[in-house]
């Protein structure tokens, strides 16, 4: 896959003047989302998100150790992501590349600042045994929106996962062996929605052509009208009436993703 | 002789369900999966396209470049994310074991990387694996003079057995277990083999003979799933 040509490029710019996107969708409305969970069975939980042709999956991995100091009674909770090369000509081998850590960061964040996760409740005992969450994401198919996809395969994950077993006399973990007990998470859906700048527009949900053109972007993680978590990313600079448009948008496209997503994520 | 019994109650030369479907990374020049049991592997293949970094490039002819990814998840406990020793041995290996079929004389200069996610592993991913990526390959039209198929055959105490689950590795009564993943191509000859545990060579030329069967069996379905998904 090459880069986005010029051409295309002012084309996408030229449509959008006209609120106009190549596939027929409005600046603020999302390509069609799919769900499903439980896709691999040694995950706690699991989850894969398609959106438009972009697919993620993500999964949980839990595990008993100590406490940080300034933590004693939370849990600990760790993102990761890698951006395969199996899911674009344009992800190279080798270690994390920033776009990678980036996605990690922003939807650990996300995930962590919200309140959607108990870091109590993940307490065995005080000082000495917690339980650490891994949630890691790989991507699929990169057709742009990389971040939202995972936050939310994240958060459906989570939403699957029961906590394993332990054994009783040694207090290790039966790995393969599930409780029903879940992960003690609440109503505050930290969904994440990325709101870019293209020329004088902001669109949400872009494609990788509409991503390889936009001059500037912001992932806002909320839940109910809530913010918790955000980043601005790319080099241009918004305006403050860019900024406040961005944020009037934020709780009109969370409820309409949160009514298209409820049997997921309720 | 007594046969051991299978956990799963399947008899000793028979496979895990399998499964196969071809097109299913979109960005890919080929994608593929492959089910065998509770194992899932996915192959994308990117290419032919031009060698990075230069100093490696094989005037001669294209090189193919394999990436075995377990995932994080796709295991009981968490494996950590990136590159260790196993994975660097099996990209070599699956290198190996698809190479003998592929015809790269009318790619001087250029690679074909195939990359290889395991999704979910009960063992036998690296066989998967190969599964996954010899559909891919073909889906991506690279020129094969054949196609290889993969099988984790093996041996628990005395019995030789085909495509033996994660427990089953861990066999511990009597000889335990041998593991002996082969892989095939459509006329039989073999281009991958490798062996951990305890045999006779007697022994092994029975367990070749069960593993060109399976490989039948496993190539009539990678056919199966490549003309779906022509179609």
């Amino acid at each position: 896959m090459m880069e986005t040509s010029k051409l295309t490029a002012e084309r996408i710019k030229k449509y959008l003047k006209e609120n106009k996107r190549f596939d027929g969708r409005s600046p603020t409305e999302f390509r069609n989302i799919e769900v499903e969970t439980g896709i691999s069975k040694n995950a706690e939980g699991s989850a894969r998100v398609r959106i438009g042709k972009t697919e993620v999956i993500a999964g949980v991995k839990m595990s008993i150790e100590k406490p940080y100091e300034d933590s004693a009674d939370q849990g600990n909770f760790m993102v990761t992501a890698e951006m395969l090369p199996l899911s674009s000509p344009r992800f190279e081998m080798g270690p994390p590349k920033f776009p990678a850590i980036e996605l990690s960061r922003v939807v650990d964040r996300g995930l962590r600042e919200s309140g959607f996760l108990d870091f109590k409740g993940l307490c065995i005992e005080e000082g000495e045994r917690v339980w650490t969450v891994y949630v890691d994401i790989y991507t699929m198919n990169d057709d742009g929106n990389l971040l939202d996809a995972s936050a939310l395969a994240a958060i459906i994950a989570m939403k699957n996962a029961r906590f394993p077993k332990i054994d009783e006399t040694t207090g290790k973990i039966l790995y393969g062996e599930f409780t029903d007990k879940k992960l003690p998470l609440t109503n505050l859906i930290p969904m994440a929605i990325t709101f870019c700048k293209v020329g004088d527009k902001i669109i949400v949900d872009p494609t990788r052509e509409e991503e390889d053109v936009l001059d500037t972007r912001v992932t806002i993680g909320s839940s109910h009208g809530i913010i918790s978590s955000m980043q601005k990313g790319e080099s241009q600079a918004l305006s403050e009436e860019e900024m406040h448009q961005i944020l009037d948008l934020v709780e009109p496209t969370w409820n309409e993703l949160f009514k298209k997503l409820e049997k997921h994520i309720k | 002789m007594a046969e051991v019994k299978r956990s799963d109650g399947r008899k000793a030369n028979e496979m895990r369900p399998f499964s196969a479907k071809v097109g299913i990374i979109p960005n890919a020049d080929g994608s593929a999966m492959w089910q065998q049991g509770g194992t899932i592997a996915i192959a994308a293949v990117y290419g032919p396209k031009e060698m990075h970094p230069r100093n490696q490039r094989d005037a001669e002819k294209g090189t193919l470049r394999c990436n075995y990814n377990l995932g994080s998840f796709s295991v009981e406990e968490r494996a950590r994310p990136g590159k260790n020793r196993r994975a660097m041995e099996l990209d070599k290996i699956i290198e190996w074991a698809l190479l003998p079929v592929l015809d790269l004389d009318k790619f001087p200069n250029q690679v074909i990387d195939v990359h290889i996610q395991i999704l979910q592993a009960d063992a036998g991913t690296r066989c998967a694996g190969i599964n996954a990526a010899a559909m891919a390959l073909a889906h991506a039209g690279i020129p094969m003079k054949e196609m290889v198929s993969s099988i984790g055959a093996g041996k628990m105490d005395k019995t030789l057995v085909l495509d033996l689950t994660k427990e089953e590795e861990h066999y511990e009564e009597g000889e335990g277990p041998t593991d002996i993943p082969i892989t095939m191509t459509a006329s039989g000859k073999i281009t991958h083999m490798q062996l951990d545990g305890k045999i006779t060579p007697k022994q092994l030329k029975e367990v070749i003979e069960m593993a060109k069967k399976a490989t039948k069996q496993i190539l009539e379905a990678q056919t199966k799933a490549l003309k779906e998904a022509l179609d």
